[in-house]
């Protein structure tokens, strides 16, 4: 199997699987439990903690244990929204957001918040100058993304985070969910306050996530009960889930450092390769996260192509698959400013450090084949 | 371009005549044992200054690492450019760059090499034309800037820094002896310490644990505690003390009013055993005068007799809120308020006395024998080293 839908989700590494499987059998108890087994998981919480808050260079009180990036979110935008909005009920975000930001702020306009979703350019990029322009004396949130999911391309969170700091009462939320592992990301220097992240997009289990809280910040929690996580985010922890996905995020930033070149090289070969197909267009733009590669085939229906090389045992995805049931058209691509050929006809093709030159070789292959397959039956 | 090295200043150091040597040598030790986890990170010393070179590394965390180094007074982000006017202006708008909401700034140019073909006041103009021509809205301002931009054109290389982070100031933990601080897991006991280290003292830690009123738990918590101290200095060993079999002792056969005062005492009188085990000099402790009921003039007075050992008490005038936010800054107030019992708030008494007298107690310990009870907690300590590495069995799972 070649397996390049890796912005879906990844492949449980082995010896984080491994963590797991130990911790769940042996360390069972709730850390919240007063004798001693209770006492060991949560020694085992806190160890974990810190050593994801110092690989984010953070301070272990800023980091929340949730279920994944759509919890995240939530909790970032909501919990916001409803503890400040006696400061105002205005929020910033892009028209290239996860659907867990989009829709979170679609609920919220039903309470009276009003957002603002900025455009990008044809690179998948924001305009700082939109940004300037939109935020208002009563905008409580700017949360944009750092990676895009569907085609890579990287936001400025720097300069948005210095346009932020000049606004002292708003606070700046970050997506990172795709960066993270590939794309560096510098939250204390970048003035961010609140960022999310996934365990199983960097070979974690599904239903494991973070949520980094500047620690001045105060949230309203969508969880209340025992007051687990600061009280943020309350109900048992899911200890073995969290000790994989801290292991996970030891081993993947370890891969960042080393082997973050080497993935850049298949990406750029991938593109290389698929621009010399005939009728095929690239929309991931050049400066882009290592990972991700986006084409359209105009003309080409891209479930046919997915199926095509599936039956290969090779996979890759149309847009996310988070709104791939919605309907035809990618947003990210149609707000990027492609037409409707381009758009309806997306492949998003998505690495791993585990992928290597053989595969990508073979994939390429393949795709030719399926393109002129198709094609042939057209005629 | 990018930030190449952190130059290191010292404050009151410069002050300390012949001892100096001693100070700043200190100084580079726990500079480089802070950094040497990253690789190729190197600590210099050249006329007067200290550098750390970041071979490559990002530069905050070695930051953050450095901050947290008592003796140095500031710290500053520098780069290292070859002698030629375009890299020098190239890296001066780099730096100020790096510095958040500046309005105003001013260049100052030392030139140390004088073969360097401008002079030191061309060399200001040029560099001050180039930044205002480079950026909107900043204007100079020689008086009272924002941000000094600072370039030192040097024999071998020109250094440019701009902005200037606060060090902690004090003086290099090891420079100062060692003390024995009573670690109880609240929250004024680890500020003692880290006050003491300021001053550059070294400590060793000691608990009073009494099982199964006070929970592992609890151990635990001081444990962290220890080791959040040792960010600011060096690896501490924490002596474990069982004390229940004493405590029940205490509280069984002394007056109820009068069993704090003695347990306080009984702890003085074991820290001094073990001060004169390791070769320590003096005790530290988080008493703080008129918070709590031991902590009166006259219980002070009366546990202060049974040890004749200077006892370091860094917080004995400060308001509570004052404490408090020291513990928030130094990263120990979210471990010290975990709601586990320790020793000293287990064995309540209904009404201790406020006013102890010294003779009062001499009488009722003469009643009694502790002396076996005492001897089997010296015996019974455990001592574990925490370094700021002391992960705990885990490891192997994360």
């Amino acid at each position: 199997m070649i397996y390049l839908d890796n912005s879906a989700t990844t492949r449980p590494d082995p010896s984080v699987l491994e963590s797991f499987n130990q911790v769940t059998t042996q360390y069972y108890g709730n850390p919240s439990s007063i004798h001693q087994f209770g006492g060991l998981a949560e020694k085992l919480l806190i160890s974990a903690k810190t050593q994801a808050a110092d690989l984010l260079h953070v301070d272990k009180e800023e980091i929340i244990f949730t279920s994944g990036g759509t919890e995240g979110n939530n909790i970032a935008i909501k919990g916001i929204a409803l503890e400040h909005q006696n400061r105002g009920k205005h929020i910033i975000t892009t028209e290239i957001e996860h659907p867990s930001i989009y829709e979170a702020c679609e609920g919220l306009k039903k309470l009276g918040f009003e957002i603002t979703y900025l455009p990008v350019n044809e690179q998948g990029i924001i305009s700082l100058q939109d940004l300037k322009n939109a935020i208002r004396e009563d905008t409580i949130l700017i949360s944009i993304m750092h990676v895009n999911n569907e085609v890579g391309s990287i936001q400025p969170i720097e300069a948005i985070g210095e346009i932020a700091k000049q606004h002292p009462k708003l606070f700046f939320h970050v997506d990172d969910v795709q960066g993270l592992g590939k794309v560096p990301l510098n939250l204390k220097k970048h003035g961010i306050d609140l960022c999310t992240y996934s365990g199983h997009k960097i070979h974690g289990l599904k239903g494991t996530g973070m949520l980094y809280v500047n620690r001045r910040i105060k949230l309203f929690p969508l969880f209340h009960g025992g007051s687990q996580e600061l009280n943020l985010r309350s109900g048992t922890e899911n200890l073995a889930g969290i000790v994989a996905m801290v292991k996970a995020l030891r081993l993947i930033k370890e891969k960042e450092k080393n082997e973050v070149s080497k993935m850049y090289e298949l990406q750029q070969y991938i593109i290389q390769e698929v621009k010399k197909i005939d009728c095929v267009a690239v929309n991931t733009p050049e400066k882009a996260a290592p990972h991700i590669v986006n084409i359209s085939v105009p003309g080409v229906k891209p479930e046919v192509i997915i199926h095509m090389l599936g039956e290969k045992d090779i996979f890759i995805s149309t847009k996310s698959a988070c709104s791939s049931k919605l309907k035809d058209e990618s947003k990210v691509l149609a707000a990027c400013g492609f037409k409707a050929d381009r758009s309806t006809s997306a492949l998003r093709i998505s690495l791993s450090y585990d992928n290597t030159m053989e595969e990508i070789k073979t994939f390429i292959t393949e795709l030719k084949w399926a393109i002129n397959e198709f094609k042939q039956a057209l005629e | 371009m990018e930030f190449d090295h952190i130059l290191i200043r010292y404050g009151e150091m410069a002050l300390k005549g012949k001892n100096i040597k001693q100070f700043i040598n200190q100084l580079q030790q726990n500079v480089q044992q802070k950094v040497k986890d990253f690789p190729n990170v190197k600590v210099k010393r050249t006329q007067g200054r200290m550098f750390v070179l970041l071979n490559g590394n990002e530069p905050e965390p070695i930051m953050e690492k450095c901050k947290k180094i008592f003796g140095i007074q500031s710290l500053s982000l520098a780069i290292k450019v070859d002698n030629e006017v375009e890299k020098v202006k190239e890296a001066a708008l780099y730096a100020l760059k790096q510095e958040e909401s500046v309005n105003t700034f001013k260049v100052s140019v030392k030139r140390i090499n004088k073969d360097f073909p401008v002079r030191s006041q061309e060399m200001n103009q040029v560099l001050g034309g180039h930044l205002l021509s480079k950026t909107e809205g900043i204007t100079v301002d020689v008086h009272n800037p924002d941000v000094e931009v600072k370039v030192e054109i040097r024999k071998e290389a020109t250094y440019i820094t701009s902005g200037v982070t606060r060090g902690l100031g004090g003086l290099p933990v090891g420079t100062s002896g060692k003390s024995l601080l009573l670690l109880s897991g609240g929250i004024d006991s680890p500020v003692a310490g880290f006050l003491a280290m300021k001053r550059g003292v070294e400590i060793e830690a000691i608990h009073f644990h009494s099982p199964p009123y006070t929970s592992e738990r609890a151990k635990q918590k001081v444990l962290d505690l220890a080791k959040q101290l040792t960010k600011f200095g060096k690896s501490i060993k924490v002596h474990i003390v069982p004390f229940t079999k004493l405590q029940q002792e205490i509280f069984r056969e002394m007056p109820d009013a009068y069993a704090m005062t003695i347990m306080r005492r009984m702890m003085f009188r074991i820290s001094e055993e073990v001060c004169k085990k390791e070769g320590i000099l003096s005790l530290t402790t988080g008493e703080n005068l008129g918070q709590v009921a031991s902590q009166t003039m006259d219980s002070m007075h009366t546990i202060n007799e049974v040890t004749n050992y200077p006892i370091i008490r860094p917080l004995v005038t400060m308001d509570k809120q004052e404490v408090i936010n020291i513990s928030h800054d130094i990263g120990t107030y979210e471990t010290s308020i975990l709601p586990y019992e320790d020793c000293c708030t287990i064995f309540v008494p209904k009404s201790p006395k406020t006013k102890p007298k010294r003779d009062k107690v001499n009488y009722y310990e003469s009643t009694y024998d502790f002396s076996p009870s005492i001897q089997e907690a010296l015996e019974g300590i455990e001592t574990t080293k925490i370094t700021d590495k002391t992960l705990d069995s885990f490891s192997d799972l994360l």
